[in-house]
Formats: structure tokens, C-alpha cells, sequence
């Protein structure tokens, strides 16, 4: 049942790499990551590639394959043709640290820069209390396993790497929307507005809505759609809606 | 065409994609989609004729409402407020803004105009050719935050085209009656209502600001409902773009002569 394939994997650095090709044994019901496996076991044993559940749940064997971003573990061979070339690079997004490496640590600085959950004033933890129509909404974006293919393929930063230092991607500007929509987040008493935060310090400005993110998210979570739209007009409530500010309630 | 996706330290790979899918494949729809509509009108707003059929009473899409002196006996149904302009005034041209505007702010629309006119991305993983971007931070595209209010004039304006259903159930003895012609501005007017009340503006005023759905359990209902339309806001986008072109077609068709409106009741 198994056939010989024709994969093309980016091998390199972040001084030089190049796509070389590979003649490769595909079995029944494997994912490309098996076949990534294979290679490093009969061909190449030093290629790095980053990986840990194999069940899309951790997020790490992210990578570009065809030009797709999507997980290695997640993408099955069956959905190539026998005679197609599979072309496996690393994301393109971030810098390469080796082979299908690349350092993501841009992520984890622009999630460091997001204020955390503020808990109302004399509530203590364990006396948290919400309903369940209240929080579901944002648990959708706590399906979020962090393999960061929506901040990879977003182009704002994708194509303009000079546009990192002020956007924060649509993975962080969905965590200030879930942070934004909690029914028990405190931050505005503080004096703090996520909102102001979401346009002034994430960049939500740049995002031209073109739904990329949703497109490449393997939890199929709705990113436009539920959270950088909805904070959009969250912003436009506060920054370009006049009438709206007179009629507003805050918390309601 | 060199990769504008380089980064200090990327992987160096100089193809601007290497996707082997027909990405290009929507995009160029889109273009030629929209495209078609913008040309259709453009000729349909400066035509200035065969908008009403007095027999039925049909008022074609573009021309409603008809507000100004120029338009023909029967059609201004909401009296003459502006006076005869000029062969390049027409009576389109006082209400179009306000439509256009709501399309064109549109989240959906402007996914689609960016991708296939602007090619900021032309597709997901496939490098645009511009070499600076800003996104919607400064104007004109800062503009685009004013959807909420095309948004409110996009009631009003399917109200009105609601109306001109109501009344062109007319027969041609001027009692009751349904046509063809009733039937395809009653699927367009069901159309446009579905895509103005899917609008992501609408979802957020109804229900989506709210941080406390249990506090507003009828505002919560709404909103889940609307969310289901949301969801089809793209099909409901194009559905209604293609049936608001189709009827005005439809009606300038049967008020020039060159269709007769079969009659299925009167």
C-alpha cells in the first residue's frame, strides 16, 4: 500500500539554506510529520524539526507545507497526489533557527506586553462567580493551542517585517478581545481601557480583516469574525462613535 | 517575482509562494464579480429611464427611493426633495452614497476588495507587491470605521424597498396582483434585509457590546440570531448584490418593452 514520494524540504540557517529534494516511503494513513520522522531516521538524521503531541494539541510542528501554513502532525499524505511534490519549509514569518525551526519568541514578548485578567475589587480567587452564557463566548478563543500559524500567515507582519514592533498579531489582539469581553475583567477600574490598548499599543488598526488567520487556525477558531472584528467595534465605541459614548454604560 | 517576505533572519526562500492550489482562482472572481456590478451601475445611474412600470408598479431597485423632481409620474413615493439638477445629477445619485457606503465599509466587502483590487494579500501565504503598509490607521481607510453609520442608513433604505414590494402586488386592474416581477423584488427585498441585519456592525450594537449576557436575555436572543446570519454574511453579501442587480434588470427590461412581465395572478 505504500509508495515512494517526492518531498522538498528547506534545509539551513539563518545565514544560507536551500530546498532539497527526497525520495521518500509514504504509508497508510501517515501525516507528513511521520514522513518528516522517516527521513531524519534513513536520510538525514540531523534535520531539525520541532514537534511533541503528534495529536494537534501542543502546537509546535507548525511549518509551511505546499505554501500552507498548517501543522505537520495535522496535514495527512492522503491529501496529496502520489506523483505530487511536497514542499515542507519552515515558517517564513519568524527567523530560522535550523531546517523546520524557527525562533517564535516574538510571540511570547508581545504576550508579556498584554495586562492580565484584573479580578473586581474584593473578590478573592475561588469566589469567581459567572455564568455560563456570560464566559462561552470567549472560551471559543481558549481553544487556542499557540501554534502561531495565524501570526505567521497574517500578512500585515508576513510581508512588512517592519511592522512587528507595532503590531501584536491576531493571536494577542484576540487574547485583549477575550480579556476585553470577560464578564469579571476589572482592568478599567484600574484606569486602564483594552480598548485604547487594542488600537494604541497592539495595532489593531493594521489589521485589514482579510481572515487569513481563520483561515490557517487548525482549532477552526473564528478569529475575525468573533474577537479582531468585534474589537474593532469596540474601538470604533470608544474612539469614532460620538452618539454611542453618550448613550454607553460601562459593564453592561 | 523576488519575495517581499524577508526578515532579518527568515529562512531565504525567493518564491513569493509556494502554494501549487489555484489561490489566484477567488480573487479573480472577486474582481470580476464586483467589477461587473460596478460597471452594471455605473451605466443603470446615468441611464435615467425605464425604472417604473406604472401598470404594475414596479419601481427598479436603483431608482428607490426616487427623490427628485426628474423622476416620473408615480415613482416618487416619498415626495420630490431635490430639484432637476441636470442629465448628470440623476435620481440615483442622492441615495447610491449611502448604499455603496454600507457596502463598501462593509467587513465582508472590504476582505474581498483588499484581496482581489489591492492584493494586500492577494490570498492567505502568498506575498503582496506593495512594500509599505499601514492597514486601516490613517485615511482614507480610517474612514472604514464609520460602517455603524452606513449601517443606520441601510435600514431606512430596505424599509423603502420594502415598501415598493408592499405596492407591487398590483394587478393591472389595479386590485390585487402578483407577477414575476413581484416575486424577484420580494426574494431581493428578503435578500437585503438578511444581509443588512448579518452585518458585524448590527451583531455588535444588538447584543456583541454587552459584557453580561445574562443580564439582557432578549438583546442575548437577538444576538444569537443575528450571530447565525453573521455566520452566512459572505453568501448573503453576494446573494444580495446579485438579486439587487438582477431586479433592477428585471424591471428596466419590462418598463422598456423588451420583457413581458408574466402574470401569475392578475
Amino acid at each position: 500500500m505504500g509508495y515512494e514520494a517526492h518531498f522538498r524540504v528547506w534545509r539551513g540557517d539563518a545565514g544560507a539554506g536551500e530546498l532539497r529534494d527526497f525520495r521518500v516511503e509514504v504509508n497508510e494513513g501517515e501525516v507528513v510529520l511521520d514522513v518528516i520522522h522517516r527521513l531524519q531516521a534513513t536520510q538525514c538524521p540531523d534535520l531539525a524539526v520541532r514537534w511533541n503531541c503528534k495529536a494537534g494539541k501542543c502546537g509546535s510542528c507548525s511549518a509551511e507545507i505546499n505554501g500552507r501554513p498548517r501543522l505537520l502532525c495535522m496535514t495527512r499524505m492522503s491529501v496529496f497526489a502520489e506523483d505530487e511534490t511536497v514542499t515542507v519549509t519552515p515558517m517564513r514569518s519568524f527567523p530560522v533557527v535550523r531546517d523546520l525551526v524557527t525562533d517564535v519568541s516574538f510571540n511570547y514578548e508581545k504576550a508579556r506586553e498584554i495586562p492580565s485578567f484584573h479580578p473586581p475589587t474584593g473578590t478573592a480567587p475561588g469566589e469567581y462567580r459567572m455564568r455560563q452564557v456570560d464566559v462561552e463566548r470567549s472560551q471559543e478563543f481558549r481553544k487556542c493551542i499557540e501554534c502561531f500559524l495565524c501570526q505567521n500567515t497574517c500578512h500585515v507582519i508576513r510581508d512588512h517585517d517592519d511592522n512587528k514592533r507595532a503590531f501584536s498579531g491576531p493571536r494577542y489582539l484576540m487574547r485583549v478581545a477575550e480579556l476585553e469581553m470577560h464578564p469579571l475583567d476589572s482592568h478599567g477600574e484600574t484606569g486602564g481601557d483594552r480598548r485604547e490598548l487594542a488600537q494604541a499599543e497592539h495595532g489593531l488598526g493594521f489589521c485589514n480583516i482579510t481572515k487569513c488567520c481563520t483561515e490557517v487556525c487548525p482549532e477552526h477558531i473564528r478569529i475575525t469574525d468573533n474577537a479582531l472584528i468585534p474589537l474593532k467595534e469596540r474601538v470604533v465605541d470608544r474612539h469614532y462613535d460620538p452618539l454611542f459614548g453618550l448613550f454607553r454604560r460601562r459593564k453592561d | 517575482m523576488t519575495a517581499p517576505t524577508q526578515g532579518p533572519g527568515r529562512a531565504r526562500i525567493d518564491a513569493r509562494t509556494l502554494r501549487t492550489d489555484r489561490w489566484w482562482l477567488p480573487p479573480l472572481l472577486t474582481f470580476l464579480g464586483l467589477t461587473t456590478f460596478v460597471i452594471y451601475g455605473v451605466i443603470r445611474a446615468f441611464m435615467n429611464k425605464w425604472y417604473w412600470v406604472g401598470e404594475y408598479q414596479y419601481l427598479a431597485p436603483f431608482y428607490s427611493p426616487c427623490l427628485s423632481e426628474v423622476c416620473v409620474p408615480g415613482s416618487a413615493h416619498w415626495g420630490r426633495w431635490f430639484p432637476d439638477l441636470g442629465f448628470l445629477v440623476t435620481p440615483p445619485l442622492f441615495v447610491l452614497p449611502f448604499v455603496l457606503g454600507f457596502r463598501l465599509t462593509c467587513y465582508y466587502y472590504r476582505k474581498a476588495y483588499y484581496r482581489s483590487f489591492w492584493l494586500s494579500p492577494p490570498a492567505c501565504a502568498v506575498a503582496e507587491p506593495h512594500r509599505r503598509y499601514t492597514g486601516e490607521r490613517r485615511f482614507p481607510l480610517i474612514l472604514q470605521n464609520a460602517h455603524r453609520y452606513f449601517f443606520y442608513t441601510a435600514i431606512p433604505v430596505a424599509a423603502v424597498l420594502t415598501y415598493d414590494v408592499v405596492i407591487a402586488f398590483h394587478g393591472a386592474d389595479g386590485g390585487f396582483g402578483v407577477g414575476l416581477g413581484t416575486l424577484v423584488l420580494l426574494a431581493n427585498v428578503i435578500l437585503i434585509w438578511a444581509y443588512t441585519l448579518s452585518c458585524h456592525s448590527c451583531r455588535h450594537i444588538v447584543g456583541g457590546r454587552l459584557a453580561h449576557f445574562s443580564r439582557h436575555p432578549v438583546r442575548y436572543w437577538m444576538w444569537t440570531r443575528i450571530s447565525w446570519l453573521n455566520a452566512r454574511h459572505m453568501p448573503l453579501a453576494w446573494l444580495s448584490l446579485f438579486s439587487v442587480g438582477f431586479a433592477d434588470l428585471y424591471v428596466t427590461l419590462v418598463a422598456s418593452g423588451a420583457l413581458a412581465d408574466p402574470r401569475l395572478f392578475n
